[in-house]
């Protein structure tokens, strides 16, 4: 087993006086995909906001490569190695395609994990011809891969990617698939927030099944065939 | 002699003149306003304040300590901008997150302090600021002739809204502000220090307004009041413009200024309230103002 990268102990978050994270315990190893998958409003959404220091009342212990982060600042997060992909995309209007992409500052030039711009192009070809266009002008497709791309250039190591399958054509939920794999094959660790089981299935190693706030089961990929009817019925698909 | 509309054309064009100068300051004081309350969400009525602030700076940094203007205009907006941080980081960092009247009553709150105690050391019998030697005098152009100090003021304030502009507009620092007043939570999770970039920002438009207010202490009687009597106008401005837009707000400042100067002319009676007139024609026909965003 590889070194631990991402830890949550025990935590608990709120969403003003609602209490939606009922104690999280969930880790994740370097180099490792992990999917978050959970019926709505299970509070999948809300573990990537709590590790990601955005909501504004958590409890727990949350760690990052070893080190204690439980109260740190999302742009200290940010520049220990944590990528976030919001659900809601996040991007910006009054900034074109290229500037959004640029946006996210360079924050761990010597991580090696740095994936150059030429080659971001390549993965995503449609960003390199709207490079111009005002962000909120792209298709849904591309907004996605621009939200994903952004943070592919930061020296971020580790990616918090929310729903990024979520109301998409087939034809670009593949292409977020081969992203996927091209990413794990780098190294990054990945963890997804996923409706979409069908696209989470093949990709991760690793399902954190999530209820009422808690983890309540993990799944290996090895043990997915045989637990897959257990699974849909939880889902309720 | 030339008329225009039954006025001596060398009348309006003074006044046009006037208004220009006017006009300038209005943007200025504008974007400042507009760019504090796109990131910080605050409603600084302090900003009149804190061009007053700047010139009465500028008034003691020449009395007693003998710096003459050209050192006020550089020194002035970066003590003004300390001032401002030190605001912030004190006062105003407590109240984001609140509604917008907190912000509106805490700045209004600082302006009847800071009026206050210039107040006590100043008097408000108006205090006067030379021209600097080298703007004295006039330009001929033939068919009117120009104080050079006003041109001046028209020239240093738009070169300055227009730097202004082009850092927000054409740097990645500006990209990183603009991206900051939609979503600052985002932003401070792709590894930006955004309450850093917050504080700066106020000092930047608190230096804006106080450098409006070195180039307008040689025109006019200082007094304590200088700053909330315009700060009202330039509210107006900003809600005609339409909040957060830079260039809305220059152009506005502009032609506000203008109109004003044209009214002073025509109808002197609505010289004081024209702006507000239009400010209720735009929001009836274009509630975020002319240049703002849904």
């Amino acid at each position: 087993m590889s070194e631990t990268v991402l830890s949550l102990k025990n935590v608990n978050g709120w969403y003003g006086e609602s209490h939606v994270l009922h104690g999280v315990d969930l880790d994740v190893s370097r180099g490792e995909v992990v999917s978050l998958i959970g019926r709505n409003g299970a509070g999948r959404t809300t573990i990537l906001r709590a590790i990601m220091g955005l909501l504004e009342r958590r409890e727990g212990r949350i760690e990052l490569k070893g080190r204690d982060v439980s109260s740190a600042a999302p742009h200290r997060l940010a520049r220990a190695g944590l990528g976030y992909c919001p659900e809601e995309r996040g991007i910006f209007s009054t900034l074109t395609c290229e500037e959004n992409l640029l946006l996210p500052p360079v924050t761990r030039a010597g991580s090696g994990m740095i994936v150059p711009l030429s080659e971001i192009y390549e993965m995503f070809p449609n960003l390199a011809e709207r490079a111009r266009s005002p962000g909120t002008r792209l298709s849904g497709g591309e907004q996605q891969m621009l939200a994903i791309a952004r943070i592919l250039r930061t020296g971020a190591d580790i990616l918090l990617l929310d729903e990024i399958s979520e109301g998409l054509a087939p034809v670009i939920v593949q292409t977020l698939a081969r992203v996927i794999r091209e990413l794990k094959s780098r190294g990054f660790t990945i963890v997804m927030v996923e409706q979409n089981f069908r696209f989470a299935a093949p990709l991760a190693d690793r399902f954190f099944i999530i209820e009422h706030g808690r983890v309540i089961d993990v799944v290996q990929q090895s043990d997915l065939a045989q637990r897959m009817d257990e699974i849909r019925r939880f889902l309720g698909v | 002699m030339t008329e225009i509309f039954g006025v001596p054309a060398q009348v309006l064009y003074g006044q046009l003149l006037l208004g220009l100068v006017n006009g300038s300051f209005y943007a200025l004081l504008s974007l400042g306003l507009s760019v504090i309350f796109g990131l910080l969400n605050i409603v600084n009525f302090a900003h009149g304040t804190m061009y007053m602030v700047g010139a009465f700076l500028a008034y003691v940094l020449l009395s007693p300590l003998g710096l003459n203007y050209w050192w006020a205009l550089a020194l002035v907006p970066v003590l003004a901008a300390g001032i401002g941080i030190f605001i912030e980081r004190t006062v105003l960092k407590r109240i984001y997150g609140l509604d917008n009247i907190y912000g509106l009553l805490v700045t209004f709150a600082l302006t009847m302090i800071i009026e206050g105690v210039v107040r006590v050391y100043f008097g408000v019998s108006g205090l006067r600021y030379p021209v600097p030697q080298a703007l004295t005098g006039m330009l001929d152009l033939g068919f009117m002739r120009l104080p050079i100090y006003r041109v001046w003021v028209i020239v240093a304030a738009l070169g300055l809204c227009l730097l202004t502009w082009a850092i927000i507009e054409r740097t990645r620092l500006g990209a990183t502000l603009r991206a900051g007043t939609e979503n600052p939570k985002l932003v401070q999770a792709f590894g930006v220090n955004v309450p850093m970039l917050v504080t700066l920002v106020f000092g930047w438009g608190v230096g804006l307004a106080a450098f409006a207010g070195v180039l307008a202490a040689p025109l006019m009687q200082l007094t304590p009041q200088i700053g909330h009597s315009i700060i009202i106008t330039v509210f107006g401005v900003v809600v005609i413009g339409g909040m957060g837009s830079i260039l809305g707000s220059i152009l506005t400042g502009l032609a506000l200024g203008l109109l004003e100067g044209v009214a002073k002319v025509y109808y002197p009676e609505a010289s004081s309230t024209v702006i507000f007139v239009v400010m209720i024609l735009v929001l009836l026909v274009r509630p975020h103002g002319l240049f703002g965003k849904q």
